[in-house]
């Protein structure tokens, strides 16, 4: 082989390993593409309800209530009468089957919401008002198109009936799509068309910040004294590999963990928040300690000796300038740890996270559910609706993902010190 | 180390307090994935009728609950489990070891197992027989137990479809393959397999049950929704599942008929439908007065309002009780009364 041969060679081993770099990097590309593509596809249209516009008269006749009236005495107040004749306003029903289907098409929640429109202008007895009442999920999903309306009628949820009206409606510019309060404010719901991640929002905030209350200091403080005052022997050694194999540790294991101590022994209130913090920052500990221990150990050994030859005590020169310089790091650790734990679910579902909670969680011991754990709830259920729910929950877990990340990665180039 | 320790223990002490003040104003409920969206609809109902919190329902699957159920008696134990099957003797025992003395059952209405497939595929009707014999492990031919050998409907009975058989199956740990495994399985195992079980020392009902490992029959997991996603992919596929999902799924799947029955309201109801099995659930007595509530949903799922045939419950696929049973359930439901433990 000559000499132009072998380089000729060289040169193609190098182009073809370029090649196969950049051909893995876009496969990867492709598929995190095809997957947003996927979730946004289908959850982007889960921002969005459908409103029907309806006309409410407060008819005297059919309210026990006057004008004025203490706001308790309207909330306990029947507003159903006032409710189904608003709702038969919509279209002429010839019988009882042809009414129940035309009430059909809204929310259960109907009256609930005539009533809170009562309550914001407390002198509507005997006014006509133009109200937007949320639509029925069937309805709702007919509307975002993702229900096929070209089947035979024994085969389609929605009956010949109900897509007259909904056509109807649709001519006389009723029916609108408007911004999905409740997809935020509300906690779960059978009804997909009143189900939110408010619950589950509050219940994920409360466990990441028990996390990190517990975490944090632990994590941070043990790093500290492994990394700077620890003297190196077996049992220093012993605890660094014993760390990092609780790092690898799968999480469901900590899961059963807090079953048997959290729960049975110590007879914490299953599904809370505080059960899910605890856990989750058992998980985190060892995913924060060795981030931290890296960062304090790139702080070079002349800031330290510095330190000391000024006269500083040991004690000083650590807390005064190497952890200091350390923080970017430690806290970029601490975010990524985080992050992680935000996404679990597995721990959660063995201390009872997974149920169903309607009420929003007020303090840390109410039941609540968490992000993840509704995706999975979410994904179990038979209605339609939930389909576009799942996606959209996702979506919110990933930008609560991609922020936190955007955090940290932010902290460690603004703060960060080179030493070369 | 020591300041760690301390902090560690500072934490743990403090946590034990928050036990001791620890009471609940809302029902905990536990139990199986079927009875799971009925209990959820009730819940939400009785939640937003205003007086009491909406109770919390999790989803641990019948066995699961059973246990979580019969740990004891206080704030820290469910007050009610739902089931997909009636409670067994050993879990009995196991409540009665631990102080749960007193039970109530309450029967939630009936529950139908659909055999289906996509609708874009043609009509089908299965005798239980075939399907045992598509499924099972062993089957009986010319009176001996072999390997099961059928690769096609065709070979099962000349008359069903010339197709490869693939069914999807919902995992052991599941309620509805506990009721398939004991309404089609067991029943539909032939007297000669039986025989041959039995003559051979084995409990003819396990072995029965055990489904093929072969790849016709493939475990689909506990996500009915997505075997159902499955099934409308592929028109040479069966799956079975709850009623309510093939209510909810009519444009993307249909039922086939079993012993030429369709699954329908009424037959599942008078159990005409060869696939049908009631749903229970099970209430602490100890809790009624002292978790607030307790009565009252009882009271709201046993109502005309939830359980009849025009109630908010059959909406979503449960199939209501025949009247008479349902007049039983609804005594249960109002004097609290309790099922005999001895």
């Amino acid at each position: 082989m000559t000499k132009e041969q072998r380089l000729k060679k060289r040169h193609a081993a190098e182009k073809r390993f370029r090649l196969y770099g950049l051909t893995s990097i876009l496969v990867a590309l492709v598929f995190v593409l095809i997957l947003v593509n996927n979730i946004f596809s289908k959850g982007s249209s889960a921002f969005m309800k459908t409103v029907i516009n309806v006309e409410v008269f407060f008819d005297p006749e059919l309210i026990e209530i006057e004008n004025g009236a203490p706001e308790e005495n309207i909330r306990e107040a029947d507003f159903y009468d006032i409710t189904i004749e608003t709702l038969l306003k919509a279209y002429p029903a010839k019988n009882l089957d042809e009414e129940n289907e035309l009430i059909d098409l809204f929310t259960t929640d109907a009256e609930i919401e005539i009533k809170k429109a009562f309550l914001e202008n407390n002198n509507l007895i005997g006014k006509k008002i133009n109200l937007e009442i949320t639509a029925s999920d069937d309805i709702d999903q007919l509307h975002k198109g993702n229900y096929p309306r070209n089947l035979p009628e024994d085969r389609r949820r929605i009956s010949n009936f109900q897509l007259k009206i909904y056509d109807n409606l649709l001519k006389n510019n009723k029916i609108n799509k408007n911004f999905n309060n409740y997809f935020f404010n509300n906690g779960d719901s059978r009804d997909p068309e009143l189900a939110g991640i408010g619950g589950a929002l509050v219940g994920s905030f409360y466990s990441i910040i028990i996390c990190l209350l517990l975490a944090f200091p632990v994590a941070v403080l043990a790093s500290i004294y492994l990394e700077e005052f620890a003297p190196k022997n077996k049992i220093t050694d012993f605890i660094e590999i014993n760390i990092n194999n609780l790092a690898a540790v799968p999480s469901i294991v900590y899961g059963l963990l807090a079953l048997q101590i959290l729960l049975a022994t110590i007879q914490l209130p299953r599904s809370t928040p505080l059960v899910a913090g605890i856990t989750l920052a058992l998980m985190t500990l060892p995913r924060i300690i060795i981030p931290c221990r890296a960062s304090l150990k790139a702080v070079p050994p002349s800031i330290r000796e510095g330190a000391l030859a000024v006269g500083a005590s040991k004690f000083q020169s650590v807390f005064h300038h190497v952890v200091p310089l350390s923080l970017p790091g430690t806290l970029s650790g601490t975010i990524i740890g985080l992050a992680q734990a935000l996404g679990e679910t597995a721990p959660l579902i063995l201390i009872g996270m997974v149920a169903f909670v309607v009420d929003i969680p007020s303090t840390p011991i109410d039941p609540s559910s968490s992000l993840p754990v509704q995706v999975y709830l979410w994904s179990e259920s038979a209605e339609r609706g939930f389909v576009e729910k799942t996606s959209a929950t996702i979506m919110m877990l990933l930008s609560f993902l991609i922020v936190m990340n955007f955090i940290a990665v932010y902290l460690r180039q603004k703060f960060e010190k080179r030493w070369n | 180390m020591k300041k760690i320790i301390n902090i560690l223990l500072g934490f743990l002490i403090a946590l034990s307090f928050t036990t001791i003040s620890y009471s609940r104003d809302q029902i905990k409920i536990v139990g199986s994935s079927t009875v799971y969206p009925y209990a959820t609809v009730v819940a939400e109902k009785f939640g937003k009728s205003g007086k009491f919190k909406t109770p919390v329902i999790e989803s641990t699957g019948t066995g699961g609950g059973m246990k979580l159920f019969c740990a004891g008696v206080g704030a820290n134990h469910p007050d009610v489990t739902n089931a997909s099957r009636a409670i067994k003797p050993k879990e009995i025992e196991l409540c009665k070891k631990n102080g749960v003395t007193e039970i109530i059952e309450i029967i939630v209405g009936n529950d139908g197992i659909s055999f289906a497939h996509s609708v874009s595929a043609p009509d089908a009707d299965f005798t239980k027989e075939q399907l045992w014999r598509a499924l099972a492990a062993k089957v009986d031919i010319d009176g001996k137990l072999l390997e099961n050998p059928y690769k096609k409907w065709s070979d099962i009975d000349a008359n069903l479809p010339n197709k490869k058989i693939e069914i999807l199956i919902a995992p052991p740990t599941s309620g509805t393959r506990d009721a398939w495994n004991s309404l089609v399985m067991t029943k539909g195992c032939t007297k000669t397999a039986k025989s041959l079980y039995e003559s051979a020392g084995k409990k003819a009902k396990k072995e029965c049950a055990k489904i093929r490992e072969d790849g016709y029959a493939v475990e689909a997991g506990e996500n009915d929704t997505l075997i159902i996603q499955k099934l409308s992919s592929n028109p040479d596929a069966f799956g079975f599942f709850g009623y309510s999902y093939l209510v909810a799924n009519k444009d993307k799947i249909k039922a086939s008929s079993v012993d030429g029955v369709q699954p329908s309201l009424e037959g599942i109801q008078d159990y005409s439908y060869p696939i049908a099995r009631p749903l229970f659930f099970y209430v602490k007595k100890a809790h009624v007065g002292v978790i607030p509530g307790i009565k009252e949903f009882l009271k709201e799922f046993t109502s005309k309002k939830a359980m009849s045939n025009r109630g908010y419950l059959a909406k979503i696929g449960l199939v209501p009780l025949a009247s008479d049973k349902y007049k039983a359930t609804r005594t249960a439901a109002l004097d609290l009364v309790t099922i005999s433990i001895n």
